[in-house]
């Protein structure tokens, strides 16, 4: 089912994109103006990061496209049974083993244990968390905790992936295993990826682009395509181009503060 | 005089010094005793100083000595009531026949207390208007001296055996409703999000993430409520002077013929019933979320 909300009484559109948002504004009920005119569109295949000062509406982007919020001008196009939401905490239920964690949104869409077992243990292996299926959350790593998050949004097999910040509390070595795994995991899946963030490094490193967003309400003020090829290594984070488009980024993102 | 020593010799000396040195877990685990073993030994000594030392030798026998009321109350099977002096009778089989009283007046006070707190704080989750209809209520009856209740009763419905039991879910209701729907309600907003993004129905959303997320609280109100329950059943009983007598009834006939050994027993018993009642929810909590929750001890 393709969800197309509009404002306005606009016509529905069929999504020619993955993901797409036209135009979108969003003010909350408070007055908060939080997106002003946000047009984004994102195919399979594409990772797109957006970056911006706090409180600038990136996450409320992210609630929009999930359904989470309801936009109040412009449009959002995306198969909203197709989505996968990771969010800034892992979320695991911690009565549940890690296997009965991952099984959980399938269980939701009423599937069985026994119907998503194989893709269970493949989202598992995708993690490297299959060693560790039995252990309840509290006996997890902060990093595992989020591979065990990501595993679960892997189950239903997605076409987009929504990250709000999601490796943010972890400390820097596991933020850049988790992401040298995110981007196996980007290359093997083929999703569509909108990721938030506040390290531009992660940004550059994940994304096939990255959009700079204003502080509040949130405009796309710069788009920059990443030209790095994949499989990135990790060292490809000190590499002079690299550094370059970071600074770019870092430029526009002071310029983005008010 | 040699200097060897036999194998046996060595293996004594190093049995000992294995002794000396044994590890720490054994002692911490001795010292967890020590603390309560003394506190009850002093209580005990304070008792036979009162008696010995306080009372003067006409009023000894309003507070026998620990000795006595053990020998009185829980080593004799059974006194005839008239033998020996005695006007009501007295003994283990008494006590034991009072004991079984409460326990049915408080289990089934509190099975009730829990279905009917349970189903209210259930409903109360879900709407926050009948919310704000019942609290006020709830808390007028947890405020209210629960024995103004017992003439109350008496009077209408007899000082029967449902009298007692209505007692106990009145007293011991509060703290299920209470920490049943705390538990309920604080479920962090990610996962309610969760739930939300994945079309959980209201029932799922209770099944699958409220009911297990309250669990640790739901246990913490049952430990308080079961408590409750006992005293609700021995204070209930006590002040109803009627009917089929449990542990408050015989705490007050025995103060009456002035059978203090006697007395003490059933005071002794109702602390003994409260004490498993409580050490036993403690445990089913343990048991049932001590593998997932973290803060939980005793």
């Amino acid at each position: 089912m393709t969800v197309s909300r509009t404002s306005s009484d606009e016509p529905r559109r069929t999504a020619a994109h993955a993901l797409e948002f036209d135009n979108l504004s969003m003010v909350f009920p408070d007055g908060t103006h939080a997106l002003d005119n946000v047009s984004i569109s994102i195919d399979r295949g594409e990772f797109v990061t957006v970056v911006g000062p706090s409180g600038c509406g990136k996450s409320t982007l992210l609630r929009i496209a999930s359904g989470l919020e309801t936009h109040t001008g412009g449009q959002c196009n995306v198969d909203r049974d197709s989505i996968g939401y990771v969010f800034q905490d892992a979320t695991l239920l911690p009565w549940r083993s890690v296997r009965r964690n991952v099984e959980l949104i399938g269980e939701l869409h009423g599937e069985s244990s026994s119907a998503m077992a194989a893709r269970v243990d493949e989202s598992l292996a995708l993690v490297n968390l299959d060693e560790h299926e039995d252990k309840y959350p509290r006996q997890l790593s902060g990093g595992m905790r989020m591979r065990a998050s990501l595993a679960r949004s892997l189950v239903l097999q997605p076409d987009v992936f929504l990250f709000d910040e999601p490796f943010g509390a972890l400390d820097e070595i596991s933020r850049e295993r988790l992401n040298d795994e995110l981007l196996s995991l980007f290359k093997a899946k083929n999703f569509a990826g909108l990721f938030i963030t506040h390290s531009i490094a992660e940004a550059v490193f994940l994304s096939t682009r990255v959009l700079v967003m204003s502080a509040r309400p949130g405009r796309i003020v710069a788009d920059y395509e990443v030209p790095f090829a994949y499989p990135r290594e990790p060292d490809l984070r000190y590499e002079a181009a690299f550094a370059e488009l970071s600074g770019k980024i870092s430029h526009d993102l002071r310029g983005a503060h008010p | 005089m040699s200097t060897d020593l036999t194998d046996s010799q060595v293996q004594a000396a190093t049995a000992m010094s294995g002794a000396v040195i044994v590890p720490g877990p054994k002692w911490t685990g001795a010292l967890k005793l020590i603390g309560p073993a003394a506190v009850f030994g002093l209580f005990f000594g304070i008792w036979y100083l009162a008696h010995h030392l306080v009372l003067s030798a006409p009023k000894q026998p309003l507070l026998p000595e620990p000795h006595d009321v053990l020998r009185e109350s829980f080593l004799t099977w059974n006194i005839e009531r008239g033998s020996a002096g005695s006007r009501t009778g007295g003994g283990l089989v008494k006590l034991l026949d009072g004991l079984w009283n409460s326990v049915q007046v408080a289990g089934i006070g509190l099975g009730i207390a829990i279905v009917i707190g349970f189903a209210l704080a259930t409903l109360m989750s879900q709407a926050t208007w009948l919310q704000n209809a019942l609290w006020p209520f709830l808390i007028a009856v947890q405020a209210t001296p629960i024995l103004v209740f017992v003439p109350l009763f008496a009077t209408v419905i007899g000082p029967n055996f449902r009298s007692r039991v209505l007692v106990c879910i009145l007293i011991s209701i509060f703290p299920i409703v209470a920490n049943t729907l705390f538990g309920l309600l604080s479920v962090d907003r990610g996962y309610h999000e969760l739930m939300t993004l994945n079309g959980a129905s209201r029932w799922t959303r209770l099944v699958k993430l409220q009911f297990p997320a309250a669990m640790p609280s739901i246990f913490t109100g049952l430990q308080i409520s079961a408590g409750l329950s006992v005293v609700g059943a021995v204070v209930g009983d006590f002040f109803f002077r009627q009917g089929e007598p449990g542990l408050g009834r015989l705490v007050n006939l025995y103060q009456n013929s002035t059978a203090y050994e006697q007395m003490y027993g059933a005071a002794i018993m109702s602390a003994l019933l409260g004490i498993v009642v409580f050490v036993f929810f403690g445990w089913l909590g343990n048991r049932v979320v001590g593998s997932w929750h973290e803060k939980r001890t005793g």
